[in-house]
């Protein structure tokens, strides 16, 4: 249908739409007029990325001047890939309503092994082994080399790209993974190489996050995207994890030791340069006298040593003289590594801040802050220069220049702790540098800066004024959408008691307790009797998981459990755990129904929908909050408090509620979808959990349904499924939850639509 | 003992019921006990009737067991023999653990079918009133070859009856008992093991390998439940048994499923993630490289939960495994000619199916389009020639069909009426009269008219008519050719059967259209069914008996 969003021309593939589709691409529209950010949160399931994806398109095709290109970020491979065929069914519905053909062009870019087509190369099993062989085949050195040699094996789908592709851009249309592979075998091009030469002209580009938050990844990939884009970053719930993990570093002794290593390989290679080839050095040395402006032109294939500095930190200055010479600089890394060996040497935990660290490290072996800013930069061009073929091997050396450099660029957002041994195990030593970042808006400040308009949107961003805090940015809209349901089609419930009125809780003090294990265990039981296929139920971490497992053995609760559903479980084993998840899918699908026991924060919980009868209940057993102990947790939360004025709490809770929304979340994946949502916490009844719920849940959260028992919570389930399992139509839907263009277009339906979002 | 000419196979002195000794009878097909020195028997149940035996623990002063029926009550017998009552008992139990299941399946599973065959299916049960109500034939011979061939049927498309699965819990069902004297007793019923030779196809193999020349089948299970193998949580190592390498090999199945990966994209872990961070970034403290630190509690928890995966994963194999020998025949067959692989040319890959599935909305969809199921083809060819009869015949391949249509559509664009030489305006109108409804050439349209020409009752009559007589010919054709003595009495019975129901049922029929003025030829086509049996069997008896001469 054709819809007019406030005064916008909006193709949308589809003949109904969900109310709160229409009021999500007004706000949306709002703040790309506005040229701002915004925070929208709408449950999944009710078609957010096709409403996404029509607005911007049209507002690209309306107004091609003021919005050049969308940049749509997602976090998985499978959510990437079904962007892309949500768009492919709207061009082609373009091409249907208007006739002609559109030239747009839209791709997913993904990891070279996601589209490799390298007969060798692709063959490997690992993403890095697939980047090291592709850098081994395509870097530029490789590459000259062949022209005094040619045995030297070169990737001849990258030399076909690299001497026809550049000219001749691919032809519009949208090119999924696959596509982009096939069009690839077709021409004999590098697809990945290809892809990625296409974004900078595509209309449409579908990614996952690293390509934008990850500086190191970004500096290459993303540095030419132009301004005028609008950048989507879809189930954005956990954005600052993202922006946080991709500046931290961790140091080991045994990454000291393969450094080392790697900086005697450095050396001898050095030496033996210089009796054959002294010329190379000498030019090397030139170039960065000169600055590093034109070692910055890197060649795309050199991926591996990238910058971990922002792009508007790059260097433009010369290095400095200190370690401008090969030989000066591996006796600067030998010192600094030397540094760290003895840091490492403690018996007692330290925590400092970098500022510290720099002092310390110039008191004690007169490293200065300066020639540090350069080790990457520095190490990364004498990789090229030493001609080093396969930089995996280097990648130890690599993280240390990386440290180097983010520790003496940045004064404020990190600390550094280093922990003699894991908490767990005091008796064994195995010391660790924490190198860790404490504030998500470093990484993600450029990104802001950068590009017109950020759009955060997932279905669990409750509460919403937290993220603009946190991510410290000033967003025009804030929004959080709620799903109209002419049934209502989830069931929220918490449990807070057994049956024997022992509260049940996963509190620190009481989770081993044996009353409440079994409670926990007489619960799943009780529902595995009576929920028709699929069950999925959440612990708040492994260990615990773990531990439950086995006194639910003991106590013979998994094995009346077997009698009524087959039981799967999640290991720390990825390959293992996907062959469960497919072995209970298979459960749910011939109608043996099956329980699959995951952990939050896990694999599972954040990557695998269970649609349908795939999800008919989820179970939250405690509420997910992070190991508290941990001192980078701890360093984290004081800088929020300090930074943000966020209180530790308030982020704890907040971080907990927004997993276990997450969890409950998988299993209602639409309106024709329905599914019990059970929180096996008493503490989710307070008001301060229940209200960071999302907006979504809490509207179903009834008082009658707050601290139930067991036996409650069965006869709530039971009333509630009997009623699920009625037919349900689309005259049901019709008019309340589903709209036809008529119906949208009705003053009253307009008026309740505008009540639908409700601004932060 | 009077009235037995039933095979004794068990006869137990001194057994006690309701305080009176007695003798406890075993015979084939039903167990009874009687009183001291009387022939009657107060006690008698059909082992088809009896639902399970129940025996005392052995702790116990009283030896005795007990038998509950399918009604629900029970009655216990008391070995009273003190010197061999648990030998007595023992014997006892051992015969009708052989015996009940035999019986258990049989009787109740015919009956039900029969019950289930005949509510399904309405002209079934017409028939059945039409000919076993009413005497044509007996009800036995009205199953004999209805039930073998619907479990031909079911054997066939194994979809109108299901494989029974297995209970994942059926290892909690043999609940270990403590004897008193620091041992565990488990209860195994023929049930359970079987559900475990179909879980784990490694222990059967054991089993084959070693009972009963090696061990006693007692001692088989004892070792199995003894085994590191069932207590697979428990690290006892070094302790070799005969099931440790079961264990070695389901290890090894399960390797091999993990390493072969998933089939569905949606839910690779592995594939999921785009870009990992690289080793030593993140905030996520790196997995401890030793493993010493891993304690022997949670090394036997991940024990207990591979151990869960691969039983759930065994359990839902197990269920599936019948269906298999089927399909791998199909894929045999095919794959000794070339095309057998292009059905999957026709079948979108399995990632874009599960993308599509993922991204569509149906309620948002104007009508639900029903997804067409695609053709599965083995051999395409086949499908597009269809079955060529084995005759040698000019063999028109479809590139031949194409050409001609397209000669014959060249021709017609190039015809040209001659009007000089036309018919004539009678001849044209006489053919059009021929070939209009009721004409010379439409003759076959006059069928239609019995719809409206007979009244419905007459029809519905009619139609039973032809069932039942379907179904009597069926009979009478599958006894050819006769060539055991059996066929030859049922071929034979099968004539009368015939006639007899020509004689009750057709003739009183033919009677009651003739009093209505309607047309005798209604039932001409039953008679000339009936006359071609007829005369076949003519033909054989008369061979019969020129081979007798």
């Amino acid at each position: 249908m054709k819809l007019n969003i406030d005064g916008l021309l909006v193709y949308f593939p589809y003949d109904y739409i969900y109310p709160e589709q229409y009021s999500y691409m007004l706000e949306l529209k709002k703040t790309l007029d506005a040229k701002g950010h915004g925070v929208l949160e709408m449950p999944s399931g009710t078609g957010k990325t096709i409403s996404l994806l029509s607005l911007i398109v049209a507002y690209q095709t309306t107004f091609p001047l003021e919005v050049t290109k969308l940049i749509y970020c997602s976090r998985t491979v499978p959510e990437i890939e079904k962007v892309v065929e949500e768009l492919r069914k709207l061009i082609d519905y373009y091409a249907k309503e208007t006739g002609a053909k559109s030239n747009f062009l839209a791709l997913a870019l993904s990891s070279r092994k996601n589209l490799c087509i390298h007969p060798e190369v692709s063959a490997l099993r690992f993403g890095k082994e697939v980047d090291g062989k592709c850098h081994s085949l395509t870097a530029s050195y490789i590459r000259a080399q062949r022209h005094s040699n040619p045995a030297q094996p070169v990737c001849m789908f990258y030399e076909e790209f690299d001497s026809v592709g550049r000219q001749v851009p691919i032809p519009s249309g949208i090119y999924n993974l696959d596509d982009l592979k096939d069009f690839g075998r077709r021409k004999g091009w590098c697809p990945y190489f290809a892809a990625r030469y296409a974004i900078l002209h595509a209309n449409i580009v579908v990614y996952s996050y690293h390509y934008l938050l990850d500086p190191k990844i970004a500096d290459l990939v993303s540095k030419e995207l132009a301004k005028k884009s609008v950048v989507v970053f879809d189930e954005a719930h956990n954005i600052d994890n993202v922006c946080i993990d991709s500046m931290s570093v961790n140091i080991t002794r045994r990454t000291l030791d393969r450094s080392q290593a790697n900086v005697e390989t450095l050396q001898n290679t050095i030496n033996r340069i210089k009796e054959t080839d002294a010329a190379k050095l000498k030019e090397e040395y030139r170039r960065l006298v000169e600055g590093l402006k034109e070692a910055n032109v890197a060649r795309e294939t050199d991926i591996y040593l990238s910058n971990p500095v922002l792009p508007d930190e790059i260097l433009k200055e010369a290095i400095p003289g200190s370690i401008r010479t090969a030989e000066h600089f591996v006796g600067f890394m030998k010192r600094f590594l030397e540094y760290l060996k003895s840091r490492l040497r403690i018996h007692h935990v330290v925590q400092e801040s970098a500022p510290q660290f720099l002092k310390d490290i110039f008191e004690k072996v007169c490293i200065d802050r300066k020639p540090l800013r350069f080790c990457a930069e520095r190490l990364r061009s004498l990789l090229r220069t030493l001609e080093i073929a396969d930089i995996a091997d280097f990648s130890a050396i690599t993280l240390i220049s990386h440290f180097a450099t983010l520790v003496s660029t940045y004064s404020k957002g990190f600390t550094i702790i280093i922990e003699p041994f894991e908490d767990r195990t005091p008796t064994i030593a195995n010391p660790v540098l924490h190198f860790s970042c404490m504030d998500p808006s470093i990484a993600i400040k450029p990104v802001f800066g950068r590009f017109q308009s950020v759009i955060i949107t997932s279905g669990t961003l409750s509460p919403l004024d937290i993220y603009p805090r946190i991510l410290d940015f000033r967003p025009v809209t804030v929004a959080s959408f709620t799903m109209t349901l002419a049934r209502t089609c989830l069931c929220p419930l918490i449990v807070g008691r057994g049956n024997d009125q022992v509260a049940m809780t996963s509190k620190f003090e009481t989770r081993e307790d044996f009353a409440v294990i079994r409670n926990y265990g007489n619960l799943l039981l009780e529902m595995s009797a009576i929920v028709p296929d699929g069950i999925v139920a959440f612990f708040t971490s492994y260990i615990y998981m773990e531990n439950i497992v086995a006194s639910w053995y003991e106590q013979a609760i998994l094995e009346n459990i077997q009698r009524n559903k087959l039981i799967f479980i999640e290991t720390q084993d990825a390959a293992e755990t996907s062959m469960a998840l497919e072995k209970y899918q298979e459960a749910c699908e011939n109608g043996r129904g099956a329980i699959l026991l995951s952990v939050a924060r896990g694999k599972v919980s954040e990557g695998i929908d269970f649609v349908h009868h795939f999800g008919r209940a989820v179970i939250m057993f405690g509420v997910p909050y992070v190991y508290t102990q941990s001192r980078i947790l701890k360093a984290r939360l004081e800088y929020l408090r300090d930074q943000f004025q966020i209180r530790e709490n308030d982020f704890l809770t907040f971080d907990a509620m927004r997993h276990a929304a997450q969890c409950v979340g998988r299993a209602i994946r639409g309106k024709t979808d329905y599914g019990l949502l059970i929180f096996a916490d008493k503490r989710y009844a307070r008001a301060d959990k229940r209200g960071k719920l999302p907006r979504w849940i809490q509207e179903h959260l009834t008082d009658g349904s707050l601290n139930l028992t067991i036996d409650e919570t069965v006869q709530l389930s039971k009333h509630f499924l009997r009623q699920m399992a009625q037919p349900f139509r689309r005259e049901d839907q019709l008019g309340l939850s589903l709209l036809t263009l008529e119906q949208l277009q009705s003053e009253d339906m307009l008026q309740k639509i505008a009540k639908i979002a409700q601004q932060a | 003992m009077a009235s037995l000419s039933e095979e004794v196979l068990l006869v137990v002195k001194r057994v006690r019921q309701r305080k009176q000794d007695g003798t406890l009878y075993m015979m084939a097909e039903r167990i009874a006990w009687g009183p001291e020195g009387k022939d009657r028997f107060p006690v008698s149940h059909l082992y088809a009737d009896i639902r399970c035996q129940k025996i005392s623990p052995d702790g116990k002063a009283k030896i005795q067991l007990q038998l509950v029926l399918h009604t629900g009550e029970s009655s216990t017998f008391h070995f009273a023999n003190e010197s061999t009552a648990l030998k007595d008992r023992d014997a006892t139990k051992e015969l009708l653990q052989q015996l009940l299941p035999r019986f258990k399946k049989k009787a109740n599973k015919e009956l039900e079918e029969k019950n289930r065959m005949l509510q399904e299916d309405p002209v079934l049960f017409q028939l059945y009133k039409d000919l076993v109500v009413s005497q044509v034939i007996s009800a036995e011979e009205f199953w004999a070859n209805r039930l073998s061939l619907s479990s031909v049927e079911n054997s066939l498309s194994n979809d109108s009856k299901q494989e029974v699965g297995i209970s994942a819990a059926f290892l909690a069902d043999i609940r270990p008992q403590t004897d008193g004297c620091n041992g565990l007793r488990y209860n195994l019923t023929s049930d359970i093991i079987e559900s475990i030779f179909r879980t784990y196809p490694t222990v059967k193999q054991k089993y084959a390998e070693n009972v009963p020349h090696n061990l006693t089948e007692k001692e088989f299970w004892t070792h199995f439940f003894q085994s590191h193998y069932f207590h697979r949580d428990r690290l006892n190592t070094g302790q070799q048994d005969i099931f440790s390498e079961c264990a070695k090999q389901d290890e090894k199945g399960l390797k091999s499923m993990v390493t072969q990966g998933v089939k569905n994209p949606m839910v690779d872990l592995l594939a999921l993630e785009d870009k990992t961070l690289d080793e030593g970034y993140g905030t996520a403290a790196a997995p401890s490289t030793s493993n010493v630190t891993k304690t022997l509690r949670e090394n036997s928890n991940c024990a207990i939960i591979k151990r869960f995966n691969h039983h759930s994963a065994m359990v839902l194999a197990a269920g599936l495994r019948r269906a298999e020998p089927c399909s791998d025949q199909t894929s045999e067959t095919s794959s000794t000619d070339g095309n057998s692989r292009d059905s999957d040319l026709f079948q979108p890959p399995l990632k874009k199916v599960k993308l599509q599935e993922a991204i569509e909305y149906d309620d948002l969809q104007s009508d639900c389009r029903r997804k067409p199921i695609s053709l599965n083809l083995k051999k395409s060819d086949r499908y597009s020639h269809g079955p060529v009869p084995l005759q040698s015949q000019p063999y028109t391949s479809s590139q031949d069909i194409l050409n001609s249509i397209a000669v014959i559509q060249q021709e017609m664009k190039s015809y040209k009426p001659r009007l000089t030489q036309v018919m004539s305006s009678s001849a044209a109108s006489s053919a059009i009269t021929s070939l209009s409804p009721g004409g010379v050439l439409m003759q076959g349209g006059s069928q239609q008219t019995v719809n409206q020409l007979v009244p419905s009752d007459v029809q519905s009559e009619l139609k039973h008519l032809y069932t039942a007589a379907g179904e009597l010919l069926r009979h009478f054709w599958t006894c050819f050719p006769v060539n055991t003595l059996f066929l030859e009495e049922k071929v034979v019975k099968m004539q009368s059967n015939l006639e007899r129901f020509q004689l009750t049922k057709l003739r009183p029929f033919q009677e009651k259209i003739q009093r209505q003025y309607l047309s005798a030829n209604l039932t001409a086509h039953l008679e000339e069914m009936l006359q071609a049996a007829y005369s076949k069997f003519q033909a054989w008896q008369s061979r019969r008996m020129m081979r007798k001469t």
